[in-house]
């Protein structure tokens, strides 16, 4: 039996016909991403700032209040309590009331007069390691620089002797660390993961549990058709994600397009049928739409976790780096902030494309072979 | 009759899922314009064999035609000409009804769709209510609507499994009505059922209880070969008398028809020699023919003998 157009057509046009009459998983489709991406996309900050900070002044001297200026100034603390001793700090901490605390010693610009070189505390709550990491780094680059106004006239020897080499760093693609620019680019991958799996998943564990694939099957209509005919409207909804993503990046969250975005366009059909085999493959093994949305789950969760999405990639140890490579979010990732951020090209995509079509060969090639075994 | 005039001829058909023999060993032939009722306690195999013959099942055995048809090695083309309706209603309850006789309609690539599909909704009496979800249809309406889906593209051969079940029966009537008509244009139709009123509405009939064929022929025919002599007991206090007889050498059924009771058995000198002792004044003794219900209950308590 040959490919049938008419009846791959057939199919297409039933499931679009059932996609409007079924509002709750439209409205998936369509609403979730939109919910998602405002949500994180203007809640998720990696570099969070204004963080509340107590002071506990032991020594009230001009040098103390020039370092609590220069610390609001650097936007990342805001002083919102005195403490009046180190237990008081420490109850704030504990309580959460304050992400840091600084103690200015009470011989601090004595020693530092003399040029004994005083400590400054600076005590944070570091249960959450990624909320303070940028604050700890702006108060290093602070201490060398801040106190030097105050040291005129014959305390100028005391300013920081500059180091023996400057440093220049250069922050490329994203030079003012704004989440966003790597969140929302991100989030059309992580949608597309979420709504594809799982939409596919049910759209052919239905036909079996009402079933209506026992009459399908029953009629000249032969699997590649079936299969074909239900992926294709769900690549068209793909789509429409990709496009509500791209619209938000572009006019809410203002990230810059550097690359095509048509090479992103057509680039992102690899990963949306890497995701549609998925979602078949999981509805060939699941027994009912219970089961299929919780192996959606299961592999939603390490897409989510190890593909570099909420974590850098970097940080994670060999194995789990290994487990993400497998992940075809994990590619796609990189290929999404390549094109958007850095202007990449098909050439510098490449090495990232590859590992997604082998795993729509080892999907397809799993999905059918297990679909062939239930239609006894 | 030449063997490919039938519109079903196998043999030896066999169907196992893993160690259990689900269909075992089963020939049927099936004339042109024959309605042939299909019979069978519940899980003897009637729905496997229905999804051999249409190819939704690989037989694990067997050989034979359908319509003219290898019904191994052609299943695609069988399935072309072939009206299946499966047992429970299964066509889209989010479509319409228009909608799912248009879905079907373009699956058999018809030529004439929308007005093969306009035909069928006149025929169904749903011209009015052809945007009705299928979901929203009442029992009898779905089982009409599935008729007309199967036989939106014209086929040679209905297979029907259990198509009344939950039915009323003025729908029941309506429905065999149709398949009589259907049968008579020469559509071959091949129904299983559980009700013997219906079973005495088909042509030729065959039981089978746990994959096995036990009896096949039509409704006298399968009566004789049972064997069975039947007395109608009618008269006061049955029940206690039913009690009293059951368990009789050469009893081997004692069932309660209303207000009647039927007690038969195989044996018709053992059980004449069994119930003399009761034949008194105080009931009515006939000997009656066997019915088909007699016999197909007397057929299953002894293939479960046989097999379990």
């Amino acid at each position: 039996m040959s490919f049938s157009f008419q009846r791959f057509w057939a199919i297409v046009v039933k499931e679009f016909i059932q996609m409007r009459r079924d509002r709750l998983t439209f409205g998936m489709m369509v609403g979730i991403p939109m919910i998602q991406l405002i949500l994180f996309g203007y809640a998720i900050n990696s570099n969070p700032k204004h963080l509340p900070t107590a002071i506990y002044a032991a020594d009230n001297s001009p040098f103390s209040r020039t370092l609590m200026w220069g610390l609001r100034n650097s936007s990342y603390f805001d002083l919102t309590r005195e403490a009046h001793s180190a237990a008081d700090i420490r109850k704030m901490l504990a309580q959460g009331e304050v992400q840091f605390a600084v103690t200015v010693p009470v011989d601090f610009s004595r020693k530092l007069l003399r040029g004994e070189k005083p400590d400054l505390l600076l005590e944070a709550d570091a249960t959450d390691p990624s909320a303070v990491g940028f604050a700890m780094a702006a108060v290093n680059q602070l201490a060398t620089t801040v106190i030097n106004r105050d040291l005129i006239g014959p305390l100028t020897k005391l300013q920081a002797s500059a180091p023996p080499f400057n440093l220049v760093t250069h922050q490329h693609y994203n030079p003012e660390s704004i989440s966003q620019y790597n969140i929302v680019p991100g989030l059309m991958g992580v949608m597309l993961t979420m709504t594809m799996i799982i939409i596919t998943g049910l759209a052919i564990t239905r036909e079996r549990e009402r079933g209506t694939m026992e009459n399908l099957l029953s009629t000249p209509a032969h699997p590649g058709e079936v299969i074909v005919g239900k992926i294709v409207p769900y690549i068209m909804v793909g789509y429409v994600q990709v496009a509500l993503v791209l619209l938000a990046a572009k006019f809410l969250f203002d990230v810059p397009f550097i690359g095509s975005v048509p090479l992103l366009v057509v680039l992102t059909f690899l990963f949306i049928v890497a995701n549609l085999a998925v979602g078949i493959t999981f509805s060939t093994i699941a027994k009912n739409q219970l089961q299929a949305v919780q192996m959606a789950f299961f592999f939603f969760l390490p897409s989510l976790l190890l593909s570099g999405y909420m974590f850098p990639f970097r940080g994670m140890p060999g194995w789990a780096q290994d487990v993400g490579e497998c992940l075809p979010l994990t590619h796609f990732l990189r290929v999404v902030r390549g094109i958007l951020l850095k202007g990449n090209g098909l050439a510098e995509c490449a090495p990232d494309l590859w590992p997604i079509a082998l795993f729509v060969a080892v999907m397809l090639f799993i999905g059918i072979k297990r679909y062939r075994q239930t239609l006894d | 009759m030449n063997a490919s005039d039938f519109a079903i001829d196998v043999r030896g058909v066999t169907k196992k899922f893993g160690a259990r023999t689900v269909v075992n060993d089963i020939a049927m032939q099936v004339r042109p314009g024959e309605i042939y009722g299909f019979l069978g306690p519940n899980g003897s195999g009637k729905t496997t064999f229905l999804r051999m013959l249409c190819g939704l099942l690989t037989p694990d055995g067997g050989s034979g035609q359908c319509l003219g048809l290898d019904f191994r090695r052609e299943s695609g083309e069988i399935k072309k000409r072939v009206g299946y309706m499966t047992q429970k209603f299964s066509f889209y309850e989010d479509l319409t009804i228009e909608e799912n006789l248009d879905f079907i309609a373009r699956l058999y690539s018809m030529t004439e769709r929308k007005a093969a599909v306009q035909k069928s909704l006149e025929r169904l009496g749903m011209v009015e209510r052809r945007k009705q979800l299928a979901g929203t249809l009442s029992g009898g309406w779905k089982q009409r609507l599935a008729l007309a889906a199967c036989l939106i593209h014209e086929p040679q051969l209905l297979l029907l499994d259990e198509p009344t079940a939950g039915v009323d029966p003025k729908a029941r009537r309506d429905f065999w009505e149709e398949i009589h008509k259907l049968a008579a244009d020469g559509l071959t139709v091949l129904i299983t059922t559980h009700y013997m009123d219906e079973a005495s509405r088909c042509h030729r009939l065959a039981y089978i209880a746990y994959g096995n064929l036990l009896a096949s022929g039509t409704v006298e025919e399968v009566v004789k070969a049972g064997g069975l002599t039947t007395w109608e007991i009618s008269g006061e206090n049955l029940f206690a008398l039913a009690d009293k007889i059951r368990g009789l050498p050469g009893v081997e059924q004692v069932v309660a028809f209303g207000t009647t009771l039927h007690v038969s058995g195989r044996d018709a000198e053992k059980l004449r020699a069994s119930v003399t002792p009761f034949q008194t004044n105080a009931h009515r003794w006939e000997k009656i023919e066997s019915g088909l219900e007699d016999v197909f209950i007397s057929l299953m308590e002894t293939s479960k003998d046989n097999f379990s």
